[in-house]
């Protein structure tokens, strides 16, 4: 039986990181309470990381950077995350909901 | 194509599974009803990006993708989602016209460009690498070259957890006592 080698062609990876940026801005734009749109965030930014990865391994003269780029995102995305959701809890204390429909005080 | 039951094989198929893994996690991470399904989809599509980390050579990146994605990252959306209390989504019709197909087939047509544009451009491998990117020489470059963002990412952690501090710290009782 054989198998192609799916794992060592950069197309493979590039393709998946489409497939989780379409995945993730789908539920971005689908979702209603603003806890999801964070997760499909979430999934956009792992999407990008996984193309820097992957252009990292087969592409970079110097394979370094995109490990440490992604590592960075890592750390931007845990920041964003701790302030979005204390912004969710703020905004879920003085509306009682998450609800992004709702939260429309400035609405003209 | 390689033999099945070789190690290439065998590699192959595992990364098969790692690939399905992430995609059923990043489905069920949109399209769950309930929020706290959708955090434990992301966990797993967490741990599947992880695999795929393994798959190109960079098991410290995989592990710090674990770490601080699945240990911290999902474990805080879950604290939310319990402090939040959020309702379960409501029936369609309320919603606006982005919901339901529209957003289905944007979300396509980006997939669709994104991966045409990867399978039809010829990728060129570099000439030469200057090292093997193995853990030492990130550690080299992230103290010597990279030094200044490194310390610029602590400053901006620091920020992050005084000001989500400060924004949550009432818990969930109204300010202004209601």
């Amino acid at each position: 039986m054989q198998i192609p080698a799916f794992g060592d062609t950069l197309t493979t990876y590039l393709v998946i990181a489409a497939l989780l940026f379409g995945i993730g801005f789908y539920g971005l734009v689908q979702r209603r309470t603003l806890i999801g749109m964070l997760i499909a965030g979430e999934l956009i930014l792992a999407g990008a990381s996984i193309n820097f990865m992957a252009f990292n391994r087969f592409l970079a003269p110097d394979p370094t950077v995109g490990q440490i780029f992604t590592l960075f995102i890592m750390g931007i995305a845990a920041a964003e995350a701790a302030i979005a959701l204390s912004i969710i809890i703020a905004v879920y204390r003085n509306y009682r909901t998450i609800d992004a429909e709702d939260v429309a005080e400035l609405k003209g | 194509m390689v033999s099945l039951f070789s190690a290439e094989g065998l590699s192959s198929l595992v990364f098969v599974f790692i690939v399905i893994t992430t995609v059923i996690g990043a489905v069920i991470a949109t399209h769950s009803e309930r929020l706290i399904r959708a955090v434990t989809g992301l966990a797993i599509c967490f741990i599947g990006v992880a695999g795929l980390y393994y798959y190109l050579n960079s098991p410290f990146v995989a592990l710090m993708e674990m770490l601080i994605y699945v240990g911290a990252v999902c474990v805080t959306i879950v604290f939310a989602v319990m402090l939040a209390d959020p309702n379960p989504e409501r029936e369609a019709g309320k919603g606006s016209v982005f919901t339901g197909p529209l957003s289905f087939a944007l979300g396509f047509i980006l997939f669709w460009g994104l991966s045409a544009l990867a399978l039809k451009t010829a990728w060129q491998g570099p000439a030469t690498r200057v090292n093997d990117g193995s853990l030492e020489e990130v550690g080299k470059s992230l103290l010597t070259h990279y030094s200044m963002a490194f310390e610029l990412i602590s400053v901006v952690l620091l920020l992050a957890i005084i000001g989500a501090l400060v924004l949550a710290r009432q818990g969930r009782t109204p300010t202004g006592g209601e």
